[in-house]
């Protein structure tokens, strides 16, 4: 029988050990590719600044001119939602100042016309995440830790990626990131070198719940 | 309503799927599953904050409004749940008389009617589009013609009333009109209560029973605990002597039941007899004779049975003088009341367990007569102008009235209401009705005590209130209901307003909103205003309950008396009730309510001729269950033809135990043509055969079969234990002997063994306790829990395939032993289970055991294997086949609660024990620094429940509530011996038998 006859050449066993090593790479590739693109700010929208109705700047309100965080977001201590400022909020002070700036003729329409301003949403969890955060508050998180340096950003952009990989790594260690309960609202605090020991007092004099109960699926989701 | 709401198999065929057509749809399904994964970013939102917002509202944080439900006129307190001025949520008002804090299925489901976008949404004139202005127009027009002759081709046409504002301006408008007329209608109507009490006292007055102080009560066809206007209130009371406890012997009140057709409050009998309703006259005359000591008691062949439970019955009461109670049903006529208030007086009851009060009703006129004489008026061509304030005549009159007819005789009819219905099709102004939820309005409840309703959301559909509609018949037209029924209470005598003022401190956190800060800083020098707070704050005004009335019964009532011989045994007797769900009808269009396994027989979306096993068998109908995968829901029952008073309607029969035999019932309300995309075509219509002679039973039915099959769907069709113990139960005597008699040896976990390791539960141990002996199965909390639990409906042919989806569902047995048959209901929401078969079948890890000993399930992670539905051996999870929540209809997202994510297709759902309640106390508590206190946490089932039956709290606080009922020698759990260790725990049903009855 002559090799005329042969359906595979010579050849063939090192194409085949190509292709399973390309085809190895490709999963491996496709995952590593897969696990990029999820964290990445295109779907987190982590530092990516939305359009918004207006420019309202952080940086001048709370850095500048130490305005609390609490003046706009009432509810911040007492409820899940921080609270968004009415236009009567901004039109207290800006009845006053600025009066005529036509950057805030979207705030004085409103207020004019009653129709509320749009915001964009920033920080956007999915609907199936339940985040409360006046226990947050209570608990010594302070408002930096995931809104990141909100007194320096000329316009809000979403400091941290806010996955669900993200929050674990508090809710499992929460000693490495919970402050004093008055420092809660500083922007300018920086953690102590002691932080681990310094940290493991407050879990234990604010009742911070043990690891097992932090990461229940029930703790977030309903 | 939107029951199904999948995009692409609604337009296939019924019936069978072919190979290639399954393969094409598979095809196009993953395809569609790839789209969907695109969209990986959130979507994009808007934050849009208030121009100036109201003052006291906390951004995320729901508030409660003290507010009242009306059914049958009749109040109901209630707190509203209201997140971002949405009402999402009804809870019972635990200062208000009536409900203590409890609720029923009617004011829990009314928060959907509300949303239902079935609702009239236009003014129509003659079936056009018109506007309220020139109804207004029309009506002062016409108002001017009656006003030269007195009004007398006016006439008015209400449900029976509570309200005291809407009395007064009618009475107000009979003054301007002297000649006019005001009639009143409901066909669920308390006449035989009202004629009875005028046949015993001369005069109408309002019974109110003191179920708390009975020990020995016997129920003549009355179902106090699922109808009338005490319901709620009764069976909390009634259920107060009813528990078992260790150590604690306060004795336990007993129940007789006599009734024609089985009810909530007959399961909860000790003796419980089931005879025709025709029969109970009888029954009930032979017992006053016997008690009176009349020796001219007549013995014509008594039946033995009948025999025995009078003198069972008839020693009882006489032992337990002043201390019993007997109470006949709105279906017996007006002699059977007229018995029982003399059996009360006789045995010393009245001012113990009854007492008598002015009439709660506006205007105590007989329902019936009142409509017979304003059809005579308007066929004698009297009536020029007829108002219709509410109800649906035209569906729901007595058949031989013939009233849609005699509408059109009617120059100029109006009609207000929710719905477009059958009457407002027939008359020449349709007005949409504002519902209790968006308008201003008051009702006085069993007791007399009034409440003001207050709106929590302006009117979704420009509805108008009844107080508005009347006062647009006055000079004063355009006024506001907040003004007319303010301005009431502002006329009412001003010493009751100023006790209000005492009581304004009494609630905080549960604060009701100012209607009008501006009108609160205006105080009026009387006092009025902080009384009219004080009252919207509570809920109630307070010092309005009746005062007791003495009464008594004619001397010579009885003297020739003769009770009634037995009825023709060979005639069918046919039943007329409310149904337990959609009640007259009026619901009909409430897809929680017709999804509702109805107590007892547990059927959805359907009525039926229901009728005892025994006539069944006698008349050759099948019935039969499903019992393929896919049609345990199903029933296969016959069509018969009933013929009655020469009419005839085609109905299926479905066989319940307990029923009289040689009697059938009929439930109302169904057969609906204009009650919306719910309502409208299930069941039959029972009024067609229903007539003023016959109000609610009479004898000469004939029944014929036709040979046809129908598919009913049923939840429950196997009523039997067959010999497991899922429910423990056991008479008090043996009880007293062996109290331990629930415990069995299996169901130790100390002598079981596990494969996997233990929980240690170091903090809060969540756990329930239902008392089974206090559940009367009238399922509030299957209607709470789907209210609180953006539970959704999913239609009749899923339930025909058991797909229904109630989280809590209340498993009802028939026990049958040597002395008497025992019902017993089981309330099964998720156990819990610490060892939990479920969780470890789970290949994604979507339910998961918490630190707190939850079955957590999380959605967003399920996948739909559906293998922990296949291991649960309570199957209490439920899958979303199809979506069922209706996604897309703008107005039902409003009712949502925020707190509770919606699931879609493809989701295992089940009970979390009310997590976000759970969460929100805990938050509470921590964020005020401070330890969760016993009782905070109150699940949605337990809140509704009017007998207390469910405790919630932390098993490992031995102080809480939870764990001292677990302590009890009658806990046991559900099928304990699998050793999954349920957190959900029962008290097994005890019941208090006569023990003269075992003796004979």
């Amino acid at each position: 029988m002559g090799n005329e006859h042969r359906f595979f050449g010579p050849s063939a066993n090192e194409i085949m050990r190509l292709c399973i090593i390309f085809a190895f790479l490709a999963l491996v590739g496709g995952c590593w590719a897969l696990i990029e693109i999820f964290g990445s700010s295109y779907i987190t929208r982590q530092h990516i600044v939305q359009p918004q109705p207006m420019p309202f700047s952080h940086k001048h309100h709370v850095g500048e001119e130490g305005i609390d965080c609490r003046y706009c977001h009432t509810s911040v201590e007492r409820s899940a939602s921080a609270g968004m400022p009415e236009t009567q909020t901004c039109i207290n002070c800006h009845s006053q100042i600025y009066t005529t700036d036509p950057v805030l003729e979207p705030v004085r329409a409103s207020f004019i016309s009653g129709n509320p301003i749009q915001w964009t949403r920033v920080h956007n969890l999915p609907g199936y995440v339940y985040f409360d955060h006046s226990i947050h508050l209570s608990k010594g998180v302070g408002c930096a830790t995931c809104h990141g340096r909100v007194d320096q950003m000329n316009l809000t952009e979403q400091a941290a990626p806010l996955t669900m990989e993200w929050c674990l790594k508090c809710h499992r260690d929460p000693e490495l990131q919970i402050r004093p309960r008055d420092e809660v609202f500083n922007m300018e605090y920086k953690q102590p070198k002691d932080q681990p020991r310094l940290g493991a007092d407050l879990v234990t004099s604010y009742h911070v719940k043990d690891r097992q109960a932090l990461t229940n699926c029930s703790t977030c989701h309903r | 309503m939107k029951t199904r709401n999948d995009t692409y198999l609604k337009d296939l065929p019924e019936g069978f799927l072919h190979r290639r057509d399954f393969l094409r749809l598979m095809g196009a399904s993953i395809a569609l599953a790839g789209l969907s994964g695109c969209g990986l970013r959130q979507p994009v939102e808007q934050i849009v904050p208030y121009v100036s917002g109201p003052e006291d509202r906390t951004e995320g944080a729901p508030l409660f409004y003290a507010t009242a439900t009306t059914h049958g006129g009749y109040a109901l307190g209630t707190l509203v749940e209201s997140h971002e001025f949405r009402p999402t949520k009804v809870e019972g008002n635990p200062l208000h008389p009536a409900s203590l804090g409890a609720s029923d299925i009617f004011s829990q489901a009314s928060v959907l009617t509300l949303y239902d976008p079935d609702r009239s949404n236009n003014v129509l004139y003659q079936g056009q589009i018109d506007t309220y202005e020139n109804f207004l127009i029309d009506l002062r027009r016409k108002r001017g013609n009656q006003q030269t002759k007195n009004g007398s081709g006016l006439r008015i046409l209400t449900e029976n009333i509570t309200s005291p504002t809407l009395a007064s301006q009618i009475e107000g408008l009979l003054k301007d009109f002297p000649a006019a007329g005001w009639h009143q209608y409901e066909p669920v109507n308390r006449d035989n209560e009202r004629d009875g009490s005028m046949l015993a006292f001369g005069e109408a007055v309002e019974t109110i029973y003191r179920f708390d102080q009975a020990d020995v009560i016997l129920l003549l066809d009355a179902d106090p605990f699922a109808d009338g206007p005490g319901r709620v209130r009764y069976a909390r009371d009634f259920s107060k002597k009813r528990r078992v406890r260790k150590g604690i012997d306060s004795g336990m009140n007993r129940l007789y039941a006599v009734e024609s057709s089985p009810t909530v409050t007959g399961s909860m009998a000790d003796h419980r007899l089931a005879v025709r309703s025709a029969d109970i006259e009888g029954l009930a005359g032979r017992l006053l004779l016997e008690l009176t000591g009349n020796s001219s008691l007549p013995t014509s062949a008594p039946e033995t049975k009948i025999s025995e439970f009078i003198g069972l019955v008839g020693r009882d009461l006489i032992r337990n003088r002043g201390s019993s109670l007997v109470i006949a049903g709105r279906s017996q006529p007006a002699s059977v009341h007229a018995i029982a208030h003399s059996l009360n007086a006789l045995l010393g009851n009245v001012g113990n367990t009854v007492i008598y009060t002015e009439p709660v009703l506006a205007n105590t006129v007989n329902n019936v007569e009142s409509l017979r004489s304003l059809v005579a008026d308007i066929n004698a061509g009297k009536v020029e102008m007829l108002a219709i304030v509410g109800g649906n005549p035209a569906y729901d009159a007595p058949s031989d009235f013939f009233f849609s007819e005699s509408l059109s005789n009617v120059a100029w009819t109006s009609h207000l209401s929710l719905y477009e219905d059958e009457t407002s099709a027939r008359c020449s102004w349709h007005i949409p009705l504002a519902h209790e939820l968006e308008s201003w309005g008051d009702a006085r409840c069993f007791d007399g005590t009034a409440s003001i309703i207050q709106p929590l959301i302006a009117p979704l559909y420009d509805g108008r209130s009844p107080h508005e509609f009347l006062a647009a018949f006055t000079e004063n037209y355009v006024a506001t209901g907040y003004e007319i029924v303010r301005g009431y209470w502002k006329t009412q005598n001003q010493d009751a307003n100023s006790n209000n003022a005492r009581d304004t401190n009494s609630k905080t956190d549960r604060s009701s909103k100012l209607p009008d800060s501006r009108a609160n800083s205006a105080k009026a020098a009387d006092g009025f205003e902080e009384g009219w707070q004080a009252s919207l704050r509570n809920g109630l005004v307070a010092n309005t309950a009746f005062q007791t009335k003495t009464v008594s019964v004619k001397a010579d009532l009885w003297g020739q008396y003769l009770p009634p011989p037995a009825a023709d045994p060979g005639s069918i007797e046919i039943n007329f009730r409310p149904d337990p769900s959609i009640y007259d009808g009026r619901y009909s269009n409430n897809a929680w309510l017709q999804e509702l396994p109805k107590p007892l027989t547990k059927l959805t979306w359907d009525n039926a001729v229901l009728m005892s096993p025994n006539l069944a068998l006698q008349l050759g109908v099948n019935q039969e269950v499903g019992s393929t995968g896919g049609s345990h829901g199903t029933s296969i029952v016959e069509i018969v033809e009933l013929k009655f008073d020469g009419k005839t309607v085609r109905a299926p029969v479905f066989a319940v135990r307990g029923h009289a035999d040689e009697s059938v019932t009929i439930h109302l309300g169904y057969g609906r043509t204009n009650a919306g995309e719910a309502g409208s075509g299930p069941g039959f219509n029972a009024y067609a055969l229903r007539s003023s002679g016959a109000m609610w039973s009479a004898s000469g039915l004939e029944i014929t079969k036709t040979g046809e099959t129908f598919s009913l769907a049923c939840t429950q069709a196997h009523h039997s234990m067959e010999g497991r113990e899922l429910v423990r139960h056991a008479s008090l005597k043996e009880y007293k002997r062996d109290p331990t008699f629930a415990k069995r040896e299996a169901d130790d976990p100390a002598k079981q063994i596990s494969l996997y390791p233990g929980w240690t539960y170091e903090g809060h141990a969540w756990a329930m306790s239902i008392d089974t002996s206090i559940c009367n199965g009238c399922s509030a909390c299957v209607v709470a829990c789907q209210a609180e639990n953006n539970i959704p409906v999913v239609g009749k042919e899923e339930v025909l395939r058991a797909r229904e989806m109630h989280w809590i569902r209340v498993d009802t047995y028939f026990e049958d032993n040597a002395e008497n048959s025992r019902t017993l209901h089981q309330p099964v929401p998720c156990q819990h289970c610490e060892n939990a078969p479920c969780e470890i079948v789970c290949p994604v890890g979507a339910t998961t055991h918490s630190a707190e000993g939850l079955n957590e399930m999380t959605y967003n992670r399920c996948v739909g294997t559906r293998y922990c539905s296949n291991n649960c051996p309570y199957k209490v999870r439920r899958f979303n086949f199809f979506g069922y929540a209706d996604l897309e209809t703008p107005v039902a997202q409003l009712q949502r609660n925020p707190q509770v994510t919606t699931r879609s297709r493809g989701v295992m759902e089940k009970c979390t024990y009310c997590v976000q309640r759970i969460q929100y106390a805990k938050i509470n508590a921590e964020t005020e620094g401070r330890e969760l206190l016993d009782g905070e946490i109150v699940t949605a089932c337990q809140q509704a429940c009017p007998t207390e039956a469910i405790v919630f709290g932390d098993k490992n606080d031995k102080s809480s509530r939870v764990a001292k009922l677990k302590a009890e020698p009658t806990d046991y759990g559900l099928l304990a011996d699998l050793n999954t260790r349920p957190r959900t725990t029962y008290l097994a049903t005890i019941k208090n038998p006569n023990e003269d009855a075992q003796k004979e």
